[in-house]
């Protein structure tokens, strides 16, 4: 079985609430890769735009005909802002989940095969940096990534990295020691496979299972964390794109004197994506994880009545 | 893992020798980051408001003219004697930082921690006793709002209810100027400065100031005391000692209480030393949300300075609380269940 097939051959198994919970989730992920994708032609003026046709946008304007969400003090049009958002939080996750996908897993492949005090180190390394309050060592990287990157996209993506290897090289890791004993494994080294082609051929698809939940989970905090950053101010500068995370710092000076359309939306934004990400990584979870799954029972017919007597008859199979 | 031994003192002194290796790990990165950075500590923070000679003796007064490995050597020494050392933009003493601005974070922190309880144990309990039911499915889904939206998003929101529309409540600060003034400070929680003072329109102005930046945080940590709890409650009440209890025709009510409840309540302990990571995470937003002058608000404010001493303090500090508080959770843990000790 190639290894997409694994990936997607569980989704195919899913029942019930797990399917409509996954279903749901992939649903809400969709609809903002779609807003990301086409942003340009959805986002009625540019994520920095203050004027159309020379005439400057209102400040801190409420929701109208021509700025449906209303405008910001910098002047933005927030529904623009909103849309634009999505592409630039779609982005950073992507890199950032990407990056510790492949720093991670190879890392844990390693570790967990050769073992020894290479495996002692990284683990003790690894689960150091996972004790870590996440947000802190974000804002670490983040404050020296600002100055080596630039406040873009790539260096907000280096940084939220940092926190997820820990959880891709523990989970594949502890697979590999498992899988390191398997008969599979065994009968290869007997045949005189070498270290490497153990590795990547029989190791690999067997551990690489559990990687598309954790980079949902993963995605869904990387998105909260992103916005964290930008709150802080410390994410994603604004002449670099638009983001959430930034446009609720914003917006919280005039929190108390009521301009709450300036807040709300691109918070609603982060809620809806986080929410329908965490949907999808749970049902996959449901699904790929055998100890919550639920297997779906084959559609069965009772035979005719004279046959039915004569296999009742019959020892019972359990499938 | 089972050990021959397996006392209760053998197992603290395992895990009190473990806290160094921690500490020490988490301080090599902390330091490695912040000294292998490109640029240098004290051009980055006052470099256009001195000239090179002032920051070169600056450099040399701080000892960053020195080899890395020095250096790394005498911080280790700094961080082992508690000396966390000095910023650069304002030469204040890290543990004057943590002094000043500890007590508003503690004060939050334990706060949130109070109404995370009083809205999660009952929440989770319901929940997990009425599987299934209306009930949960609600509590459910506003553990998984509580999730989903960022603790500062609940700030604004807050804020923009009750601070705006309402009008109730003050949106940012710890209180009042004039409280702040009037107080005397001696343990630098207002609050318990306020109450020693005996001043009580001060103690209702620091409470009206805790109550929204309190909720928001304790909103974050209720979410997961919900799920902890009700998975737990509903692994308990599977026991036979349940059944037991209810043959013998123990009232339900009883049951729970005595029963069920308190034995689902063991394993959140554990948990609850595991989400440290997660209130300074928050408290750190929080602050910024409101304006909260502790040790966060301290943290992103010297950040915005490009202070790296001061960060490099404060994180380590941070780091520090992290390891002492998860190796005193376990220590907890093995003293409620003797399972752990291992």
């Amino acid at each position: 079985m190639g290894i997409t097939q694994r990936v997607i051959a569980p989704f195919k198994q899913t029942t019930g609430l797990a399917r409509w919970i996954l279903l749901s989730g992939l649903v809400l992920v969709a609809l903002f890769i779609l807003l990301a994708i086409f942003a340009p032609w959805i986002a009625p003026y540019g994520h920095a735009q203050v004027r159309v046709d020379g005439e400057m946008f209102p400040k801190n304007g409420p929701p109208s005909a021509e700025h449906w969400l209303g405008t910001t003090e910098g002047f933005y049009d927030v529904y623009s802002r909103v849309i634009w958002g999505s592409r630039t939080a779609l982005q950073v996750v992507i890199i950032s989940v990407v990056l510790s996908v492949l720093l991670g897993a190879p890392l844990g492949l390693i570790s967990g095969y050769i073992g020894g005090w290479l495996d002692r180190v990284l683990v003790l390394v690894m689960d150091a940096l996972y004790s870590f309050p996440s947000l802190l060592l974000a804002i670490v990287f983040a404050f020296l990534l600002s100055d080596l990157l630039g406040g873009g996209v790539l260096s907000a993506g280096v940084a939220l990295t940092v926190i997820y290897v820990p959880q891709y090289f523990r989970v594949v890791r502890n697979t590999t020691i498992s899988a390191r004993e398997a008969t599979y494994v065994e009968a290869a080294r007997a045949m005189g496979a070498p270290r490497r082609t153990v590795i990547t051929k029989y190791l690999f698809g067997n551990v690489v299972q559990n990687v598309p939940v954790i980079g949902t989970l993963n995605a869904a905090d990387a998105i909260g964390t992103l916005a964290a950053l930008g709150f802080l101010g410390l994410g994603i500068q604004p002449g670099e794109a638009a983001e959430w995370g930034y446009d609720l710092q914003r917006a919280l000076p005039g929190a108390s004197a009521g301009i709450w359309w300036t807040g709300v939306f691109p918070g609603l934004a982060i809620v809806l994506l986080v929410t329908g990400l965490t949907l999808v990584g749970e049902g996959l979870n449901e699904t790929v994880n055998p100890t919550l799954r639920k297997r779906r029972l084959l559609p069965f017919s009772l035979p005719p009545r004279e046959t039915a007597a004569v296999i009742a008859d019959e020892p019972k199979d359990d499938r | 893992m089972a050990s021959a031994g397996g006392s209760l003192p053998r197992y603290i002194v395992q895990r009190v020798l473990l806290i160094v290796p921690m500490v020490l790990i988490l301080v090599t990165i902390v330091f490695l980051l912040l000294r292998v950075a490109p640029g240098d500590p004290v051009s980055a923070s006052v470099g256009g408001r001195l000239s090179e000679a002032a920051q070169a003796e600056r450099r040399a007064a701080l000892g960053l003219d020195r080899p890395l490995y020095v250096q790394y050597f005498e911080y280790l020494g700094d961080v082992a004697t508690l000396q966390f050392g000095e910023t650069i933009s304002d030469n204040r003493p890290i543990l004057d930082i943590v002094k000043e601005n500890g007590g508003a974070t503690l004060t939050l922190a334990v706060a949130a921690f109070l109404i995370a309880l009083a809205i999660g144990l009952p929440l989770g309990a319901i929940a997990g006793r009425f599987r299934d039911s209306a009930g949960d499915v609600v509590i459910r889904i506003f553990g998984v709002i509580t999730y989903a939206a960022p603790v500062f998003y609940w700030g604004l929101l807050f804020q923009l209810l009750f601070a705006g529309t309402l009008g109730w409540l003050p949106s940012s600060g710890a209180a009042t100027p004039v409280t702040i003034f009037e107080v005397e400070t001696k343990t630098h929680i207002l609050l318990i400065d306020a109450i020693i003072a005996g001043d009580s329109d001060a103690v209702v102005d620091v409470l009206e100031h805790l109550i929204l930046p309190a909720f928001t945080l304790g909103l974050l940590l209720s979410g997961i005391f919900i799920r902890l709890v009700r998975v737990n409650m509903l692994q308990t009440l599977q026991g036979d000692y349940i059944e037991a209890a209810r043959a013998r025709g123990i009232g339900e009510l009883r049951v729970l209480r005595a029963h069920a409840y308190r034995n689902a309540l063991v394993p959140l302990v554990t948990v609850i030393g595991l989400q440290v990571a997660l209130l300074m995470s928050g408290a750190v937003l929080t602050e910024a949300t409101f304006n909260w002058p502790g040790l966060g608000n301290e943290l992103i404010e010297y950040i915005n300075q490009r202070d790296y001493a001061a960060v490099q303090g404060i994180i380590t500090l941070f780091a520090v609380v992290v390891v002492l508080v998860s190796i005193a959770i376990d220590i907890i843990t093995a003293l409620i269940d003797p399972r752990v000790r291992y």
